[in-house]
C-alpha cells in the first residue's frame, strides 16, 4: 500500500486500552444482566419517559457514526487528499460507533431475546424497521467500501462505492430524524425539519468525534499531525457547528411561531427546570459558544485547543439529545387542547425521570464496545493517515 | 454389514437403557386424549400451539380444542393446578430432560383456569 | 288413540318445545363462552360511545372493574399499567369541568400500527388493536406514537395472570377492548360496570345496532379528531 511501516501499537498500552474499554463494556454488560432479570423498574424510565439515557447514547453513536463518514465522503467524493488519507479510520470509526450504537438499543429493548422477530415479521410501514435495513446496510458498504480501499485490485470501485456510502449515509440519519418526525401527536417531534436536523447535526458530532479519535491515535502512536491539517479540519468543524445551530435555531423558532406549541418551548427554553438549564448552558454556551470561541479566536488553535473544542462539541450533542428525547417525553402530551387536565397516569403533569446508574452503564458500555472496536482496528489494520509532506488539491 | 448390525445393536442397549432410566417422568394431571395420540403430540405440540396463538390472537378464531388453555385444563397437576409449578409439572419435566426453554408462562398463567376463577372470584 | 291420549302428547311437545326454547340461549351461551372458531368479522366494527354527561367525578367504577378483568394491580405509580384511567378536564376559558375515562380509542389508523417495527402491533378485523406479545419485542416505539398515552410497558415480572388475560414483562399492553370477553358474547367490563350505564358498547358498522342509532342522534366526538385517526371511541358532551 505504501512505504509506510504498518501501524504499530506499543503492545502495553494496547492491552491497558483493551483492558480498560473492556471493563467498561462489561460494566454496560452488568446492567444489561439487571435490567433483564428484573425488568426496566430498575431503571429511571417509565410509562411516561418510555425511552431514556440508553436512547441518547444510541442516537449519539449511530448519528455520529454516519456523520464521521463526511471526512470520507469528501475524500471519495470530492476528490480531496488529505480527507482521503483519513477515509478508512472514518470508515473503521463509523462502524464501530454505528455497532456500539445498535447494542445499546438493542440491549435496552423489554424482549432483547427476541430480536430476531425484527427480522422474520417485517412492518413495511415502521421506519423503525426501515432502519433495521438501513443500519445493517450501512455495515455492509462501509466495509465494501474499506475493501475497495484495501485491496489494491479494487481499487476501481473505490470511488462508486464511496459514492454510495455517501448516498446510504444522507438515507440512514434521515431514517434516524424520521423516528421523532413520524410522531404525529407528540409536540416535541412530528416535523418535517427533524430529518435534515439530524443530518447536519450529524456533520458536526461525526467530525468532532474524529478529530478526538484522531488526536488520540496520532498521541498514543507519537506521531505528529500536520498543522495545516489540523487548521483545514478545525475551519470545516466551526462550519458544521454553526450549521447545526442554524437548524436548531429554525427548529426552536417555527415551534415558537405556532401558538400551540409556545407552551412546550417555554417549557424547554425557559422554565422546565434542568431542560432549559442543559440547553442554554449546555448545549448552547458549552457545545456551540465555547467551541466556536476556540476554533474561531484570532490567534492559532492548536491540536489541544482543536481537541478542547471537539470534545465540547460531543458533550453539547449528549445535552441537546437529552432535552430533545426526555424533555420532549417530559412535557404533557396535549390530549385536550384548551383544558385543564389530571389524571392518575400524569395527563397535564410534567413528567419525571431519574435515571439510574445502569442505565448510565449501559450507555458508557455502548461507547467502550465503538472504542474497543475502534482500538483493535486500528491495530490490526494499516489504517492510520498518512499524509504526504506537502498538500497539493 | 454383519459388524455394522453389531455394532448398532451395540451402540443401541446403552441408548435403550439411558433412555429407560432417565427419561422425564411428568405428571399428566388428568390426562387423556383429545388432540392426537401421545408420540404425534410429543412431536408437534409447538406447532399446533404456535398456530393456534396466530390464529386465536390475531383472526380471533378461537378453536377451543388447540387452546393452551384448554390443554393446561387437562393437563395440570391435580395437586398444584400447575403445568409448570414443580420440577416434574407436565411442561416441565420434558422441556428440562430436552433442555429447552419455555417461553409461553412469561405471559401465560399455567394454572388450570377453573381454580384460578375459583381463588379470585372474591 | 283416545282423546286425552292425544291431548297428552300435544301437550307434551308443545311443553318440550318451550323448555327447548327456554333453554336454548343457555345452551348456546354455553357453547359460545368457549369462544367461536370462525375468526372476527370485517364486517364488525367494535365500538364505544361515551356520555360525558353521565360520568361522575371521582367515580372509577370502571377503572375497578377493568383491573379485576385484566389482572391488573391496580397500583398507580409511574411505572405500573393503566389500561384504563379517569380524567378531570376543564376548560380553561369557560371553567367548565367534565370527568371522563381515556383508554386505547381503537383507532380505524392506529399509529401504533403504522411504526411497530415487528408488526406486534396489529388491528384485528373487527377494528380491535391489540399487542400480540408473542412478537413484541418492547421497543415502545408505539407508546412514543401513541396519541392518547393510552398504553403501558410492563417493567417488572408478573405472576399469577388471569388465565384469559396473558401479561408478560417486557413487551407493551394496552385495553383489549376485553377481546376475550368480545369473542364469547359479553361486553368489556368497564362498560358493564359502569353504574350510569355511561359506556355503551356495539357496532359501529350495524346501522340497526344501539350505539349507531345514537350517534346519528346525538351530538358525539373523537379526541383529537384533527389527527384523522377515526377512532371506535367516542365521546358525546365534550
Amino acid at each position: 500500500m505504501s512505504a509506510y511501516p504498518p501501524m504499530y501499537f506499543k503492545n502495553r498500552l494496547y492491552y491497558v486500552l483493551l483492558a480498560a474499554g473492556g471493563l467498561i463494556a462489561l460494566a454496560g454488560l452488568y446492567a444489561v444482566y439487571m435490567m433483564e432479570h428484573h425488568g426496566h423498574i430498575i431503571t429511571g424510565m417509565n410509562n411516561q419517559i418510555v425511552w431514556g439515557i440508553p436512547h441518547v447514547f444510541a442516537i449519539f453513536l449511530i448519528v455520529a457514526a454516519s456523520g464521521v463518514l463526511n471526512v470520507a465522503s469528501i475524500g471519495s467524493v470530492f476528490g480531496k487528499a488529505v480527507y482521503k488519507a483519513r477515509a478508512p479510520l472514518a470508515g473503521l470509526l463509523s462502524i464501530a460507533m454505528l455497532a456500539g450504537g445498535l447494542t445499546v438499543l438493542m440491549l435496552d429493548l423489554g424482549r432483547p431475546d427476541r430480536i430476531i422477530i425484527a427480522a422474520t415479521n417485517y412492518n413495511i410501514t415502521s421506519v423503525f424497521a426501515w432502519n433495521i435495513v438501513l443500519y445493517s446496510g450501512m455495515f455492509t458498504l462501509v466495509a465494501i467500501y474499506l475493501w475497495t480501499m484495501m485491496e489494491r485490485r479494487m481499487n476501481p470501485w473505490n470511488k462508486p462505492a464511496g459514492f454510495t456510502v455517501f448516498a446510504w449515509r444522507f438515507i440512514l440519519t434521515t431514517g434516524t430524524g424520521l423516528i421523532f418526525a413520524f410522531l404525529t401527536a407528540r409536540q416535541a417531534y412530528g416535523s418535517a425539519l427533524l430529518p435534515p436536523m439530524f443530518i447536519v447535526l450529524s456533520f458536526a458530532w461525526g467530525l468532532a468525534v474524529f478529530l478526538v479519535a484522531q488526536a488520540a491515535l496520532y498521541a498514543w502512536n507519537e506521531k505528529e499531525l500536520d498543522p495545516a491539517i489540523l487548521q483545514r479540519t478545525k475551519n470545516l468543524l466551526g462550519v458544521f457547528v454553526i450549521g447545526s445551530l442554524y437548524m436548531v435555531t429554525a427548529y426552536h423558532m417555527t415551534n415558537l411561531y405556532f401558538a400551540h406549541l409556545s407552551g412546550f418551548e417555554r417549557f424547554i427554553l425557559l422554565d422546565g427546570g434542568i431542560y432549559p438549564n442543559l440547553f442554554w448552558w449546555g448545549y448552547f454556551l458549552l457545545g456551540n459558544l465555547l467551541p466556536l470561541a476556540l476554533i474561531y479566536w484570532p490567534g492559532p488553535c492548536r491540536a489541544p485547543c482543536v481537541l478542547a473544542a471537539s470534545l465540547l462539541v460531543i458533550l453539547g450533542a449528549f445535552m441537546l439529545l437529552y432535552v430533545f428525547i426526555i424533555g420532549g417525553q417530559a412535557y404533557p402530551l396535549d390530549i385536550f387542547p384548551g383544558h385543564e387536565v389530571s389524571s392518575s397516569f400524569g395527563d397535564g403533569q410534567i413528567a419525571a425521570y431519574h435515571p439510574s446508574l445502569l442505565e448510565f452503564l449501559l450507555g458508557f458500555g455502548g461507547l467502550a464496545i465503538a472504542f474497543i472496536i475502534t482500538i483493535t482496528g486500528m491495530r490490526v489494520f494499516n489504517f492510520m493517515p498518512q499524509d504526504k509532506p506537502h498538500i497539493a488539491d | 454389514m454383519k459388524l455394522f448390525a453389531s455394532l448398532l445393536l451395540c451402540l443401541c442397549i446403552p441408548a435403550a437403557w439411558a433412555a429407560g432410566t432417565n427419561a422425564p417422568k411428568p405428571d399428566i394431571g388428568k390426562g387423556g386424549q383429545c388432540v392426537e395420540d401421545v408420540q404425534w403430540m410429543r412431536k408437534n405440540h409447538m406447532h399446533l400451539l404456535k398456530h393456534q396463538r396466530d390464529e386465536a390472537l390475531r383472526k380471533g378464531a378461537r378453536d377451543e380444542k388447540l387452546s393452551l388453555k384448554n390443554c393446561i385444563e387437562c393437563h395440570a397437576s391435580t395437586r398444584d393446578d400447575s403445568v409448570i409449578a414443580r420440577d416434574d409439572s407436565f411442561c416441565v419435566a420434558c422441556h428440562r430432560y430436552e433442555a429447552v426453554k419455555i417461553d409461553c408462562f412469561e405471559c401465560h398463567s399455567g394454572k388450570r383456569k377453573s381454580a384460578w376463577s375459583q381463588r379470585n372470584a372474591k | 288413540m283416545s282423546d286425552i291420549d292425544l291431548y297428552r302428547r300435544t301437550f307434551l311437545k308443545t311443553s318440550l318445545g318451550a323448555a327447548a326454547v327456554a333453554i336454548a340461549p343457555g345452551m348456546l351461551l354455553f357453547d359460545t363462552a368457549h369462544g367461536k372458531p370462525q375468526p372476527a368479522s370485517g364486517k364488525v366494527r367494535w365500538g364505544m360511545l361515551i356520555d360525558t354527561t353521565q360520568c361522575k367525578s371521582g367515580c372509577d367504577d370502571c377503572v375497578t372493574a377493568c383491573n379485576r378483568e385484566n389482572g391488573l394491580s391496580g397500583a398507580t405509580s409511574a411505572t405500573d399499567s393503566q389500561w384504563i384511567r379517569k380524567i378531570e378536564i376543564k376548560d380553561i376559558s369557560s371553567g367548565r369541568e367534565l370527568s371522563l375515562p381515556m383508554m386505547c380509542q381503537h383507532c380505524e389508523h392506529p399509529p401504533c400500527v403504522d411504526v411497530c417495527p415487528t408488526t406486534a402491533s396489529f388491528k384485528r378485523a373487527d377494528g380491535i388493536v391489540l399487542v400480540d406479545k408473542h412478537r413484541c419485542i418492547g421497543c415502545r416505539y408505539c407508546m412514543m406514537a401513541c396519541p392518547y398515552k393510552a398504553r403501558s410497558f410492563v417493567h417488572e415480572p408478573l405472576h399469577d395472570q388471569n388465565p384469559d388475560v396473558p401479561r408478560g414483562k417486557g413487551t407493551v399492553e394496552a385495553c383489549t377492548l376485553c377481546v376475550h370477553r368480545i369473542d364469547q358474547g359479553l361486553q368489556p367490563a368497564c362498560a358493564e360496570a359502569c353504574p350510569n350505564q355511561a359506556i355503551l358498547f356495539g357496532d359501529l358498522n350495524d346501522t340497526d345496532s344501539e350505539i349507531s342509532k345514537k350517534i346519528r342522534s346525538v351530538a358525539s366526538v373523537q379526541i383529537r379528531a384533527n389527527l384523522g385517526l377515526n377512532t371506535g371511541i367516542r365521546y358525546r358532551g365534550l
